[in-house]
């Protein structure tokens, strides 16, 4: 095999920081995240786009960071699933997804998250049309998607109620 | 874990550059839009350019433009999302709108471009395995080897076009603009496709697809885009059929278009089916005969997903029900 091409520097913006970071160019979004920013709650699942575990947002859009490569990501808006949770505080999402029993392995959690995060950033009153729409990228094993789309749709009434408020 | 194999990556701001680096590399590099494909290809050691060059940064590319007299103009870096929820394509190109809203998933569709989309490498349940599968097998004529594992006695690969919009495309009759080292050239999109899925597109290795051009909507004109797949969601299509129709004012059909794919390396033109429905009122008697015609002219092979008999009868099925679809249409755009 010949010899990889040199790392090369970059800052990425990851969560609202800024972040310097060196990689080689064939190395994914999800791999740099997780392997060199220890950023592993962005999950590594079926890494062919298959799946949707590894979904992030890279300038509000749902983007799956397995067929992705960081360098593409450079000066863009990477956010994480760690990027939800404010100052001690659970995403209104994050919050929903435990009291409706959403997760149970968990490992579709992230994913299922960021998805539902962009929708609501557009749409704040989504249907359950909508909001499975929105979710059809991400596969869980365990929950048979109802508490999803529940937990969804809890979350985005309390959004607009505080928006109220 | 599957990871890339190494390349150096090159970021291309404009057409040129684009150009300039292919011609550069030659058959080291290959050019990536959304990298849907490729990149999940490449983890499975299919291929290895040794250079990327990344058209992403080109944004003037990016771009869907309507005009009564050019038509639609879709720039080959529009993502697949924006097609699907252009308010002109929805409102004039329907069956355009809808074969983007059902490929993959919300994350692919904002990541994979209509380009890319054309672009596909073909598929087979023979070539997308990984390198362990197919070595095992003794790889394939996709892979260098002298056999077809799908028809042993097929002296070129036939694996199928996996896109859903070309074959609407093609049933608009949509041409495809490529820049090369020479220039600007354009295609009837019939032509961007080859009978081997091993090239299964016509554009040099040194160029790229720019731009995909549309005529302009005619009035009476209906269209509809129908998929067979297993899942409603991530799958690509195991038959994809589409139909443009343009009625008169009487509601009798003057022109008509059927256009099959998934089945071979280039989508299928049924000009039988075409013709049996042009005269006609779109009566359920018609789109009978007329799907009967398709079910004639498409010939899948054992090679993608479901069973070959399956895919076989579901092209009559499929190909009724997207007439039924055209038929029903509201008031034509």
């Amino acid at each position: 095999m010949s010899v990889a091409p040199p790392k090369m520097l970059a800052t990425l913006r990851v969560n609202g920081a800024e972040i310097a970071c060196a990689f080689n160019p064939n190395r994914t979004l999800l791999e740099v995240l997780r392997e060199d920013l220890a950023l592993t709650g962005t999950k590594h699942g079926c890494e062919m786009g298959h799946c949707g575990a590894c979904t992030v947002l890279v300038d509000g859009e749902t983007v799956l960071s397995c067929l992705t490569l960081a360098v593409e990501c450079v000066d863009r808006e990477i956010v994480t699933v760690e990027g939800m949770a404010g100052a001690g505080e659970l995403h209104p999402l994050q919050r929903a997804f435990v009291e409706c029993g959403a997760a149970q392995c968990g490992y579709c959690t992230p994913g299922m998250l960021l998805s539902a995060a962009a929708l609501l950033e557009s749409n704040g009153a989504p249907r359950k049309s909508e909001i499975e729409a929105a979710l059809a990228g991400n596969l869980c094993r365990c929950t048979g998607y109802v508490k999803i789309v529940e937990a969804v749709a809890l979350a985005a009434e309390r959004m607009r109620e505080a928006a109220h408020a | 874990m599957q990871r890339l194999p190494p390349f150096s990556y090159e970021p291309a701001r404009s057409v040129a550059e684009a150009v300039a680096l292919l011609s550069k590399y030659g058959a080291d590099a290959m050019p990536v839009s959304g990298g849907t494909d490729l990149y999940a290809n490449m983890k499975q050691r299919l291929f290895a350019p040794k250079v990327l060059v990344g058209l992403r940064p080109i944004r003037a590319l990016r771009f869907i433009a309507y005009d009564d007299a050019r038509g639609l103009e879709i720039g080959a870096l529009a993502t697949v999302r924006d097609l699907a929820e252009s308010e002109i394509v929805v409102a004039r190109y329907p069956a355009l709108a809808r074969a983007a809203s059902s490929i993959s998933t919300p994350q692919l569709r904002a990541m994979g471009t209509v380009g890319g989309n054309l672009c596909l490498d073909t598929r087979c349940n023979y070539y997308n395995q990984n390198l362990d599968w197919r070595a095992a097998l003794g790889f394939c004529l996709k892979n260098g080897a002298d056999i077809c594992r799908v028809a042993t006695g097929s002296r070129t690969c036939l694996a199928v076009n996996a896109s859903d919009l070309a074959p609407v495309l093609q049933a608009f009759g949509a041409t495809v603009h490529l820049a090369g080292a020479g220039g600007e050239r354009t295609l009837d999109i019939a032509q961007f496709f080859t009978d081997d899925g091993r090239n299964a597109l016509a554009r040099d290795a040194r160029e790229i697809l720019v731009k995909i051009a549309l005529p302009p909507a005619q009035p009476g004109t209906r269209s509809a885009y129908r998929k067979l797949r297993q899942r409603a969601s991530f799958d690509f299509p195991l038959l994809g059929v589409a139909s443009v129709v343009r009625l008169d004012a009487g509601g009798v059909c003057r022109d008509a278009r059927v256009v099959l794919n998934a089945l071979g390396p280039r989508p299928v033109e049924a000009l039988e089916a075409a013709q049996c429905l042009i005269g006609t009122r779109l009566e359920p008697e018609a789109l009978a005969v007329a799907a009967d015609a398709a079910y004639k002219v498409g010939k899948p092979m054992e090679n993608a997903g479901t069973t070959l008999a399956y895919r076989k009868r579901m092209l009559r099925v499929f190909t009724r029900r997207t007439l039924e679809d055209v038929a029903g249409a509201g008031a034509p755009a």
